[in-house]
């Protein structure tokens, strides 16, 4: 059961963000993103991380999207449903990313990662990432803190119309 | 799902694919939504190759930092895209080749 | 009672900060009355200290307050105010003179152009040598060393507008530094062995055998006894520039161009006597070679420069070179461990010495007045031989005269023939029983009451000369003398208090005796032990069993070479029995050079500064002609030709191959400008393209 549903979110993840990618209307492509994001939360809990699971929906699903809807409706005169868009480079993009694709999973894939050992069955990560945030990667999280706050004043002072 | 492979696979193509959207999209919006696939397709790898090969907690809190960053750069390059909009009219990133004068 | 000395030292600061600040405001004759009442009440807390004192009458009495300044770690300074008998006597002797000094000089000075700053300058001096009386170490002594010397310069060159005042404060100022150097090696000889400035814990560490112990290791082996003879005589060199000992003595003469009450206050009675007063605290701790040279030193002085005060004519001049020769004295006693006749007559002789210089700043005053009466600029109002029978016109500064010269001379019933007699006596003692010392070694302890007998007997003739020269005889200038008022009441009240100072009885109270010194003085003041332990020093119970005995011889002698000396100038200047001008006719060459000062400013000059300076200019002109041009010019052409060659070097090669990098990325922009299309998906094709190469090479 596990493994079928791990199966449909997989290709749930992969229709999404193909839609993404090659999809004609703008707004489909937001709402495909959505699905790649939600199924990529899935693909988190298959894989033990629950707080990154919530975090995904919460900052992605929640913040991030939301964004890029806003993005769109102030960047468009919104009469339909329907907004259009293009795309340049085609045959050349589809070839050079096919290649990096390609080399990509000739590389990856046929070398021995795992070993002999078992996959971790971690149960929960809230405390371990809460301590190690606060221990081994306190001064990221500080630098992290004064990027946000950057970005805070950067995105206020850009978005206002007198720059 | 009790491979690691499956996870690489997919990430490699969630990959593939936003790079494909970076590469080919007009629409500024539409290639920031390229880059949250390519971030979701790093974060993937993060958590995967923590859960199956290090067998800590370091490859989540990447996850973290990145989902901050992807928070910030989202907010940042929208306020970027707006401007864009404001001094042009439209925000496809091909005519906006000021560089090249 | 510190806090009554602090308050001591510390007014006349007050005093010059008020001066100095508000003289703008108090520009004429108006902010003196600051100055004058805060010395006032400084002379007033100073003698309630002398009350306490004496009523106690403990001759080992004494307070010390310290208070760490400078604390780094191993080397510690302490600054503080000690406190005993002899303090409280300086206190009172400063206190005195410096409050008449400013009293007489509302008077003097009324007019100048800067009244004001003048007396901001007697502030400072008075504050600076009240510093130097209560210092409890040899470091807290310099500072204010230092700031007497500065005062003194200030005040010198009071009238600067005239070159000689401010040449005379420039020597006064660097003659002074040439003994600085001295005492502050000497300080830090101390120090270094000791790890002390204070004058109490250095006498007790020599005492108990600190110096013995470390001497020798900390510079490099040598005796230590010997060490605390060199470090005592460094230090007393501070005293021979400040003391106008020979061979230092040269700027106190030159130093009368200041304001007459500053010679009386600086030059006479306070801050020459500081040598002195140094000399006092460190005696504990002199060696008996030491103490000998000191007292070679003061002795030549005493004689040498009552030489000089014959010849002179200049009113201050004679006074001056009297100073040095009493200054020459007192050193002499302290360096014969006549350690309370020396003290005494530092004391005595402020006073006498004191009232003297106001008594001729009263004639010189009178004379300025006459003179300016008779708009007459071009006669030199100091100049005895301008003067003469102003006994007549001016009485109390006559009575005042004759008083403090009778002092001056060793007269009997006078304080200075209570003084002086006991340092002669302390002569005496030590060419009879003194065996320690370079001076007993080489037999030449004999000197030293030659030196102080023929010093007495030329003190008399000079000091008789100049009261004949300027009260009695005929008026040389008659237009002048008949301008000749007394000096105003401001002047010779302090006049009259100094000259009653000067008599026997306010040192030897509560006993009358005239040819005895015992008194409240002698009661307070006794001579201490010396601490030094590494070989021979004074010996105070033989030393004291000696004066006893030559007390008597003493005093007669003393009495009949003053008698002799005051005999010869009524011979010679008030009788005319014998002419002066005959005299120096046939004493010749003694004339001159004593005339001449015996050519010690010309052998400093032609002997010392001018070959300093030639020698400063053949080594400018070695520098210019030979280092400036063959070694810099030469090392320039030198630079120039190869400069020459490596710039065609650089046009050939360096530029060639730069300009042949242009040509190649010129080449290379001209080709590659048209993948730069501007467009950031383009470039991002372009990145991909190229990782996917690397890769492939690097796998393939």
């Amino acid at each position: 059961m596990a493994d079928f549903i791990f199966w449909v979110i997989w290709a749930l993840i992969v229709a999404s963000a193909a839609l993404v990618a090659f999809g004609n209307n703008l707004i489909h492509s937001v709402f495909a993103l959505m699905g790649t994001f939600l199924g990529v939360a899935g693909i988190y809990i298959f894989l033990n991380a629950d707080f990154l699971a919530v975090t995904q929906i919460v900052v992605y699903v929640g913040g991030i999207l939301v964004l890029l809807v806003f993005g769109i409706m102030l960047t468009n005169q919104i009469s339909t449903a329907q907004i259009s868009q293009s795309s340049v480079q085609k045959g050349l993009g589809l070839v050079v990313v096919l290649g990096v694709a390609a080399i990509i999973l000739t590389a990856v894939l046929p070398h021995d990662w795992v070993g002999s050992t078992l996959p971790m069955e971690f149960t929960d990560t809230v405390t371990g990432i809460g301590n190690l945030l606060f221990t081994d990667y306190l001064i990221l999280f500080e630098i992290a803190s004064v990027l946000l706050l950057g970005a805070l004043i950067g995105a206020a002072t850009l978005a206002r119309k007198e720059l | 799902m009790d491979h690691l492979s499956s996870y690489l696979v997919l990430s490699a193509i969630l990959f593939s694919l936003g790079l494909y959207t970076v590469i080919t999209r007009r629409n500024a919006v539409a290639i920031l939504m390229g880059v949250e696939l390519i971030l979701n397709a790093a974060n993937i790898n993060f958590v995967a190759f923590s859960k199956f090969v290090t067998h800590n907690l370091d490859g989540h809190l990447m996850s973290v930092f990145i989902i901050m960053l992807a928070a910030a750069e989202a907010a940042v390059a929208l306020a970027i895209v707006l401007n864009l909009y404001n001094d042009r009219g439209h925000i496809n990133v091909d005519e906006a080749n000021a560089l090249k004068q | 009672m510190i806090k009554l000395a602090l308050f001591i030292l510390f007014l006349p600061l007050f005093s010059f900060v008020f001066q100095i600040f508000s003289f703008r405001r108090f520009e004429e004759k108006k902010g003196e009355w600051v100055s004058v009442g805060i010395q006032f009440v400084t002379l007033i807390l100073s003698l309630v200290m002398l009350g306490m004192m004496l009523s106690k009458s403990d001759p080992n009495f004494s307070l010390e307050l310290h208070q760490s300044w400078l604390d780094l770690g191993l080397f510690k300074i302490d600054l503080g105010v000690y406190i005993d008998n002899i303090t409280v006597i300086m206190l009172v002797v400063v206190a005195i003179i410096s409050s008449l000094v400013h009293l007489y000089s509302t008077a003097y000075m009324a007019g100048d152009v800067r009244y004001s700053r003048y007396f901001g300058f007697l502030g400072i001096f008075t504050f600076s040598m009240n510093g130097i009386v209560l210092a409890n170490s040899l470091f807290m002594i310099y500072i204010f060393w230092e700031l007497v010397g500065l005062s003194s310069y200030l005040l010198i060159g009071h009238w600067w507008e005239k070159d000689s005042a401010a040449n005379a404060g420039k020597k006064a100022f660097i003659t002074n530094r040439i003994g600085d150097i001295g005492m502050f090696t000497g300080m830090l000889i101390i120090a270094t062995v000791l790890g002390t400035f204070n004058f109490q814990a250095i006498a007790e560490r020599i005492h108990d055998g600190v110096w013995a112990a470390n001497a020798g290791m900390l510079f490099g082996g040598i005796e230590p006894h010997k060490l605390l003879t060199i470090a005592g005589v460094l230090v007393f060199m501070g005293a021979v520039g400040k003391s106008a000992q020979f061979p230092l003595h040269v700027w106190l003469p030159d130093a009368m161009e200041g304001p007459t009450p500053v010679s009386a206050l600086i030059h006479a009675a306070t801050m020459v006597a500081a040598g002195v007063y140094l000399t006092v605290r460190i005696f504990p701790f002199l060696t008996a070679d030491a103490m000998a040279t000191i007292a070679f030193i003061g002795g030549f002085t005493a004689i040498y420069a009552a030489t000089i005060a014959i010849t002179q004519n200049d009113i201050k001049k004679v006074l001056a070179y009297s100073t040095v020769s009493q200054l020459g004295y007192m050193v002499m006693a302290l360096g014969t461990g006549a350690y309370v006749a020396g003290f005494f007559h530092l004391v005595t002789h402020a006073m006498f010495k004191g009232a003297l210089f106001l008594a001729s700043g009263s004639v010189i005053h009178a004379m300025h007045h006459s003179l300016h009466h008779l708009n007459d600029h071009e006669t030199d109002p100091q100049d005895m031989r301008n003067m003469g029978g102003l006994r007549t016109k001016m009485p109390i500064t006559f009575g005042v005269f004759m008083v403090t010269t009778a002092a001056i001379s060793g007269i009997p019933l006078f304080s200075g023939f209570l003084s002086k007699d006991a340092i002669l006596a302390g002569t005496w003692t030590y060419a009879a029983i003194v065996h320690d010392g370079w001076l007993a070694h080489l037999h030449l302890a004999w000197i030293l009451p030659v030196f102080g007998f023929g010093a007495a007997a030329i003190t008399a003739f000079y000091m008789f000369r100049l009261i004949f020269m300027t009260f009695y005889g005929e008026a040389k200038q008659p237009q002048i003398f008949k301008h000749i008022k007394e000096s105003p009441k401001v002047m010779t009240i302090p006049l009259i208090v100094l000259a009653i100072l000067s008599m026997f009885f306010m040192f030897t109270l509560p006993s009358v005796n005239p040819i005895s010194d015992h008194g409240w003085f002698t009661t307070v003041v006794q001579s201490p032990e010396s601490a030094v332990t590494t070989g021979p020093a004074f010996d105070l119970e033989h030393f004291e069993h000696g004066m006893h005995k030559a007390h008597v011889p003493a005093m007669v002698t003393s009495i009949f070479v003053a008698g002799l000396g005051i005999l010869l100038s009524v011979l010679v200047y008030l009788l005319n029995k014998i002419s002066a001008e005959k005299l120096a006719a046939k004493l010749g060459a003694l004339y001159r050079g004593s005339y001449n000062k015996w050519y010690m400013d010309e052998f400093y000059i032609n002997g010392i500064i001018r070959p300093f300076l030639k020698g400063c200019n053949a080594v400018g002109r070695f520098d210019l002609d030979y280092y400036d041009h063959y070694l810099i010019n030469g090392w320039g052409r030198n630079t120039k030709r190869t400069s020459k060659g490596v710039g065609m070097a650089d046009d050939l090669i360096v530029d060639g191959a730069v300009n042949f990098a242009g040509i190649i990325f010129q080449w290379l922009g001209w080709t590659l400008k048209f993948i730069q299309t501007g467009k950031i998906q383009n470039y991002l094709i372009f990145v991909l393209i190229g990782a996917a190469l690397l890769y492939v090479v690097n796998v393939f």
